[in-house]
């Protein structure tokens, strides 16, 4: 798979006056899982979607080396699903990635067993469970090898058991070959999943660090204040 | 109540005069042809029955015109719809605003256009299609057209609100996003469907003028309705204002049963 890293430079994002992302400069490198925390509304999810080219930056620049990857997918806080069955589901994102006719079926069937979600294969998708839309979203985004995978609390809706399969899952993907760059609120996910941990605060990166450096000491106060709230 | 002695006494006097009433009021009726009203129900319950060749003529015209136009109507409207709710271009707001506002043309207008542009002298005058049930379908389709349009654009709109991150994250272009939408909103779209042959099949004047109403051609249900009861036949006029009446029920009725999921929540 190429490999692919994503420079961020003075990216800004504004929305209605207000400055989402202010003027943050990032290297994520290929290959790696970057988990981004911050408390609510810090902008991880601004910032995801910056990256993923669904929101035009207000000012500075979002750059891929070498090429922006042509494979890329989202897995969104709250999974749209399509209103068709949950097997259809796959099948239009392979259809859309280009995969041929013949291999959509058994791509999007694997993809579906892989989550757990292969008895509901045929049931009509919008009456999935908020946990189960999760798993399909997953499966539409593993189904499709991306080079790089976007992930918004993957795990939000999930009961541990699924939470556990889906880390599985983000681990298989990674080893791959795929980039991850991912948010959680889930610290111990964070521990087991992170090579990189970004840190977010009011739109503005205040640490970007390895993950065990950031567990044994966050440098910054506002990662210190958040990691203390869950040790009380 | 006053007193009972005095009501006791009045009842007889009330009746009488009721009784009075009632005969003058049935005279008054019969030379008014109200007792026609009856007749002509149980008349066109005759005709409806009997399945009268005349009468089915112009219900199976009226369906094919009506259907016809709205293929065409929907061909040409729901693409335009999707397009409006989903491209940003220059004018885009200014179309909106107008197929809005067309949606409230008035038939006769529509009608005298379609029949400037294929009168003899109009720029399709060779066709010869005046007077022909193909003008008739032209009539309807433009008249549904703009409904058609507003309509989709409408429905689309809103799911393209609830659509568009993930298509668009799943590298998705305008051209795969219009029939998929057109597709996830089908259930809504086939109300507007139903909204669109509504309109075509109860249009009087634009097919009227277009069609010129003639006999075993051009006849449909609303224009010889209209015909019957000038000429006083009202049991023709109303065996073809049942058919009419049930078909809208029936149309609108399909409309709130195929609504999403309905089989699941039980109606
Ligand atoms: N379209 C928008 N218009 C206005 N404000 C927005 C818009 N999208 C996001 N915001 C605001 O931007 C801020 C960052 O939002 P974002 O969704 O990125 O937060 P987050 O870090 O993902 O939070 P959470 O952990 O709760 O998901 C929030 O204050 C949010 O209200
Ligand atoms: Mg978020």
């Amino acid at each position: 798979m190429a490999s692919s890293l994503l420079e961020l430079s003075a990216l800004s994002y504004e929305c209605n006056g207000h400055r989402l992302i202010n003027a943050v400069n990032a290297r994520l490198e290929s290959g790696t899982r970057t988990l981004l925390l911050g408390p609510n509304g810090a902008g991880k999810s601004v910032l995801m979607r910056l990256c993923h080219g669904l929101l035009q930056p207000s000012a500075g620049d979002i750059r891929w080396h070498p090429n922006p990857p042509a494979r890329q997918a989202m897995v969104f806080q709250r999974p749209v699903v399509l209103r068709r069955s949950v097997l259809a589901n796959v099948t239009f994102a392979l259809r859309l990635a280009g995969v041929s006719a013949k291999a959509r079926r058994d791509l999007a069937q694997e993809a579906l067993h892989r989550v757990g979600l292969a008895l509901l294969a045929d049931r009509h998708a919008p009456t999935l469970s908020g946990g189960e839309r999760q798993q399909l979203a997953l499966a539409r985004a593993w189904a499709i090898t991306p080079q790089v995978l976007f992930l918004d609390e993957p795990t939000a809706n999930l009961d541990p058991g699924s939470a556990a399969t889906v880390e599985g899952i983000i681990h298989a993907i990674h080893a791959a070959g795929t980039q991850i760059i991912m948010s959680t609120h889930n610290l111990g996910q964070a521990r087991r999943l992170a090579d990189q941990i970004l840190f977010i605060d009011r739109g503005s990166i205040t640490e970007h660090t390895p993950a065990n450096e950031f567990f044994a000491a966050p440098r910054s106060h506002q990662a210190r204040e958040f990691l203390s709230a869950e040790r009380p | 109540m006053r007193g009972d002695g005095k009501d006791t006494k009045a009842d007889g006097v009330v009746s009488e005069d009721l009784q009075q009433k009632r005969t003058l009021i049935e005279r008054i009726c019969e030379n008014a042809g109200m007792n026609d009203l009856g007749a002509a129900f149980i008349q066109a319950a005759h005709l409806l029955a009997g399945r009268e060749p005349a009468l089915l003529g112009v219900i199976v015209l009226s369906l094919r015109v009506s259907l016809s136009a709205l293929l065409i109507a929907s061909l040409i409207g729901a693409p335009c719809g999707a397009l409006l709710a989903v491209c940003r271009f220059p004018g885009r707001r200014l179309l909106i605003v107008a197929f809005n506002a067309m949606m409230g043309l008035p038939p006769v207008v529509v009608g005298l256009l379609i029949y400037i542009l294929l009168s003899r002298a109009g720029p399709l005058g060779t066709f010869g299609l005046l007077f022909t049930p193909a003008a008739m379908v032209m009539a309807q389709s433009v008249l549904i057209v703009p409904i058609i349009i507003a309509l989709t654009r409408q429905v689309i709109a809103n799911d393209w609100e609830e659509y568009a991150e993930l298509l668009r994250s799943l590298g998705a272009r305008w051209w795969q996003i219009i029939p998929t939408l057109l597709w996830e909103a089908r259930q809504a779209l086939l109300t507007v469907l139903l909204a669109g042959f509504g309109r075509a099949v109860a249009e009087v004047g634009a097919v009227m003028m277009v069609g010129g109403n003639i006999d075993g051609l051009t006849r449909v249900m609303t224009t010889t309705i209209a015909l019957e009861t000038s000429k006083g036949n009202l049991a023709f006029a109303l065996a073809l204002g049942t058919v009419l009446l049930v078909l809208v029920f029936l149309v609108n009725a399909l409309a709130y049963l195929s609504r999403p999921h309905s089989a699941q929540h039980g109606i």
